[in-house]
């Protein structure tokens, strides 16, 4: 045993508060329900106009109309239903796009790490151009070329993105391959691929669903962006982001039409975050990186 | 040593920066297939887009417009801009000190910001504002530039209107910058009524841009003084009979700092890339707002220059952060 | 004769078990008093009690601890901070990390000096070059400049014995100061400690598992088991005479130059029963654990 001596570490509360995961996970669960059921949930169609009812308060102001409970826009559409059609947008783009560019990221991260040699100096060397870019400007400039729409957005991520999950499943698998129990599958005669597939990934497995949580928070935030832009979906469609942009330019006379897309982007990004990092903290007590 | 590693971090820049101008002449000039019709709009007629063609030598082989191109860049010429009218070069330098300028106020921001509260919180260990700081920086993890941006426009801006919330300096003074950067230049030559009015348009983008990386430098910085707080050489220093302060700043936060630079580093690039963003919600008049015009307005010349440019800013930035790193990890051994 | 530490029946409790039940004794000024006991048996917790930096689990049941005849055993953080490096100084075990890595050599022992006396820059500079002639430092300027990754072992603790009579205190606890050296490096220490104390005519509390080294340079000793004083006395009369069995066990447990390690004899099994019974019984008397 260790000599005790007057100079020794006193206890430490941990870091890792247990609600987080839980709290993640309840905003998301949230989030992908009111993106299954809106139509059921929204009380208008989104896009209906009705030019009578325009700037219509939320339910706790004067002049509130109970059939819009969180008010209407300029064009007397429901926000409560042109929210929910939002997450629709948001969650269906963070799902895709996260999904894709960790496909990508992953495979060219197995690579990577498990051949070196010219192989990974061609694939770091491809991340470290990407890295040049800033990435905003970027996705911009590319939606921009590839013409606007919810599929250029989606490529937009994952071409940009794929460098997150790339990097960090390189590192991980560097680590990995020189693990005794890759050695033991080369040994037994498993071949290249059934060794990257069978061995080295599943020990990737929860790195890779930390990223994900993580990376479909960043997509939702890349996706409001570019709709704030104004190069996302048409703009009668309802994005959080479109709806911060369209909040904007009526900041004055109804500033809750702003506020509320904003709300619902923080909230979902603030859940992701929690579940990415708790999930983290939870699969792996030393914390990596 | 130095003198070596700065050597092989520019030769090491060479491929990186022909990757780059290979993706930019990919992204604008393979990839939509047409970006005369892109740039002519849809109302040009088919002599207008064959002139535009000829003009910008569109209808060459790929490979032989490659090396035009290469070689123009290596003349810093990127060309002429379609809405403007004058060199791209040009309206890049001038916007370019806003943006250096901008970046630069909001970097010290976020460094003050991010060790006042990973100071606070280990000062106040287990009371109520080391909660604060915490749930601050989850907050300002989760909350893009961008939108803080927006949630100070609707507070500052028009809720309780105290702040400008556009430009760069109020029009109605008149200042001919010698060098672009109002802020500094303005203070040295003692125009106070211009520096006070670009130091209140630069405050709250400089600041949207400041808090997420506030916020993660408060977290790591945290974690690292938790640590240090650990070490012996804390406990000889409390027997030294110094304050609690006074150790957490003098004795404590030296140590943390080298690691804290060494993992925060890298979220620079990412703030000088919010610029693009935050400018044009703030009608900064720095690149980052004139890219998006460019976007906006398919000018193609102007585009390339600006992505460019942005490249190059981002791999010195690189390369500056990789050499802090070589300077710093002697002294990481021992910290 | 003056008592410059009176240690008065002491207890201490962490998380309500009992770590130091009743402890008693005394140093004089100017003497050098061994605190002698295995690994967990209190006395790293004597001497933090004095210093004043218990763990934060632990609570003072009773008893009593004076300094110089006044009583320090509740002080307060502010007037505490006024006696520790002044009244009170520690030369901590492990010379390889009680030295701030950040600063340079000088720094660490002028700040005290100027924290305490208001020294200026130049008085403190002038005085801590006179503390590094004082421990036998050979070229002090230049070790001045350095800092402490640049030094050996046995250069550190000299520098640490330096800030710990930086400001000439009464009382000095030395936490196992040599352990952490070679062999030869601890004897020219321990010279070192015992030759300024006797020039300064300061009290040591000597804190430590090696009978050889009290043998050495300490005057009186207290032996602790499990919390407990087993044996108190000068350290003539507790090695002719040892009282309690257990001193004599820790004695044949003692290496001696004279003697093969084999020779070493462990504290008998039927001895560590009795008293860890006594413990207990001690326990069930004063009501704890």
């Amino acid at each position: 045993m260790a000599e005790r001596r007057i100079i020794q570490a006193t206890g430490m509360r941990p870091l890792v508060r247990p609600g987080r995961v839980t709290l993640g996970a309840t905003i998301l669960a949230l989030l992908a329900f009111a993106a299954v059921f809106a139509p059921l949930l929204a009380p208008h169609n989104p896009i209906d106009q009705d030019l009578m009812v325009s700037f219509l308060p939320p339910f706790w102001s004067d002049g509130a109309d109970p059939a819009y409970p969180l008010g209407t826009d300029s064009l007397g559409r429901d926000v409560l239903s042109r929210l929910l059609y939002g997450a629709r947008i948001a969650l269906t783009v963070a799902v895709i796009a996260a999904f894709l560019a960790g496909l990508l990221g992953t495979v060219l991260g197995l690579l990577a790490g498990y051949f070196g040699g010219w192989v990974d100096a061609l694939i770091s060397r491809i991340v470290d151009i990407w890295l040049s870019f800033p990435p905003v400007l970027l996705s911009i400039v590319l939606v921009a070329v590839i013409g606007s729409g919810l599929h250029s957005v989606i490529i937009a991520i994952v071409v940009i993105d794929w460098t997150r999950f790339c990097r960090v499943v390189r590192a991980e698998v560097m680590v990995q391959r020189n693990q005794d129990y890759v050695a033991a599958a080369v040994t037994i005669g498993l071949g290249r691929w059934r060794t990257i597939v069978s061995e080295i990934l599943p020990n990737v497995a929860p790195l890779l669903i930390v990223l994900f949580s993580l990376e479909m928070g960043i997509a939702i935030i890349v996706e409001a962006i570019l709709s704030f832009v104004g190069l996302s979906v048409p703009s009668d469609f309802p994005t959080w982001g479109g709806l911060i942009q369209e909040g904007r330019l009526y900041v004055n006379q109804s500033p809750w039409l702003m506020v509320f897309p904003m709300v619902c982007i923080i909230l979902s990004v603030l859940g992701l975050n929690a579940l990415g990092d708790g999930l983290r903290h939870r699969l792996d007590p030393v914390m990596r990186r | 040593m130095i003198g070596r590693q700065v050597a092989l971090r520019l030769l090491l820049a060479f491929p990186t920066l022909f990757g780059v101008a290979l993706i930019v002449f990919i992204l604008l000039r393979v990839v939509p297939g047409d970006p005369i019709a892109m740039m002519a709009g849809v109302t040009a007629t088919p002599e207008e887009i064959e002139r535009l063609r000829g003009l910008y030598g569109l209808d060459r082989p790929l490979l032989e417009q490659f090396w035009a191109y290469l070689g123009q860049l290596v003349q810093g010429d990127f060309g002429v801009s379609i809405t403007r009218r004058l060199p791209v070069t040009e309206l890049i330098f001038e916007r370019l000190p806003a943006t250096i300028e901008l970046s630069l106020f909001a970097m010290a921001l976020a460094v003050g910001l991010g060790i006042a509260l990973a100071v606070a919180a280990t000062y106040w260990r287990g009371r109520a504002a080391e909660r604060m700081t915490d749930g601050f920086s989850a907050f300002g993890l989760a909350v893009p530039d961008f939108l803080w941006g927006l949630i100070f426009i609707l507070i500052l801006g028009v809720l309780i209107p105290v702040l400008p919330i556009s430009g760069r300096v109020d029009p109605s003074l008149s200042f001919s910058s010698a060098t672009g950067l109002y802020l500094i230049e303005s203070f040295f030559r003692g125009q106070f009524d211009v520096f006070v009015s670009t130091l209140s348009r630069i405050v709250l983008p400089a600041l949207s841009l400041a808090l997420p990386l506030a916020a993660i430098i408060a977290r790591v910085l945290k974690s690292s003084l938790a640590e240090v707080m650990q070490q012996d050489y804390i406990l000889l220093a409390r027997v030294k009979g110094f304050g609690r302060f006074r150790i957490v700043m003098r004795d404590a936060l030296r140590n943390a700092l080298v690691p804290t630079v060494a993992l925060t580093a890298v979220q620079f690039t990412f703030l000088v890339g919010g610029t693009v963003l935050v400018e044009r919600i703030f009608s900064f008049p720095g690149l980052g707002n004139m890219a998006i015009e460019a976007v906006v307005n398919r000018d193609l010349p102007l585009i390339q220059g600006v992505v460019i440019t942005f490249a190059l800013i981002f791999i010195a930035l690189n390369m500056l952060i990789d050499l802090t790193y070589g300077l710093l990890n002697p002294r990481l051994r021992h910290g | 004769m003056n008592d410059m530490l009176a240690i008065e029946a002491l207890r201490i409790t962490i998380a309500g078990r009992n770590v130091l039940r009743d402890v008693s004794l005394a140093v004089p000024q100017g003497h050098v008093h061994g605190l002698v006991g295995e690994s967990g048996a209190g006395k790293t917790m004597v001497a933090r009690a004095v210093l004043g930096i218990l763990p934060a689990a632990a609570r003072v049941i009773s008893g009593h601890i004076a300094f110089d005849g006044a009583e320090i055993t509740h002080m307060s953080e502010r007037e505490r901070r006024a006696l520790l490096g002044r009244g009170i100084a520690l030369i901590p075990q492990d010379p390889m990390t009680a030295l701030n890595p950040a600063f340079r050599i000088e720094h660490q022992i002028v700040d005290v000096l100027r924290h305490h006396f208001g020294l200026g820059r130049t008085a403190a500079r002038a005085q801590a070059l006179e503390l590094m002639h004082q421990v036998h430092i050979r070229a002090p300027e230049r070790v001045l400049r350095q800092f402490p990754h640049e030094l050996s072992g046995g250069m550190r603790q000299r520098v640490l014995i330096a800030i710990a009579f930086a400001c000439r205190p009464k009382l000095i606890i030395a936490d196992e100061p040599s352990t952490a050296l070679d062999v030869t490096v601890q004897r020219q220490v321990l010279r070192l400690i015992k030759h300024l104390q006797a020039r300064e005519n300061t009290a040591v509390l000597f804190v430590t598992h090696n009978l050889g080294v009290v043998a050495k340079i300490c005057d009186t000793m207290t032996v602790l088991h499990a919390g407990r004083v087993v044996e108190e006395g000068s350290v003539e009369a507790c090695f002719e005479r040892p009282a309690h069995a257990y001193t004599r066990a820790l004695m044949a447990a003692t290496p001696r130059y004279d003697q093969p390690a084999a020779a070493l004899a462990p504290v008998p099994e039927a001895l560590s029963r009795d008293l860890a019974d006594e413990a207990t019984a001690w326990d069930a008397r004063h009501g704890a654990a």
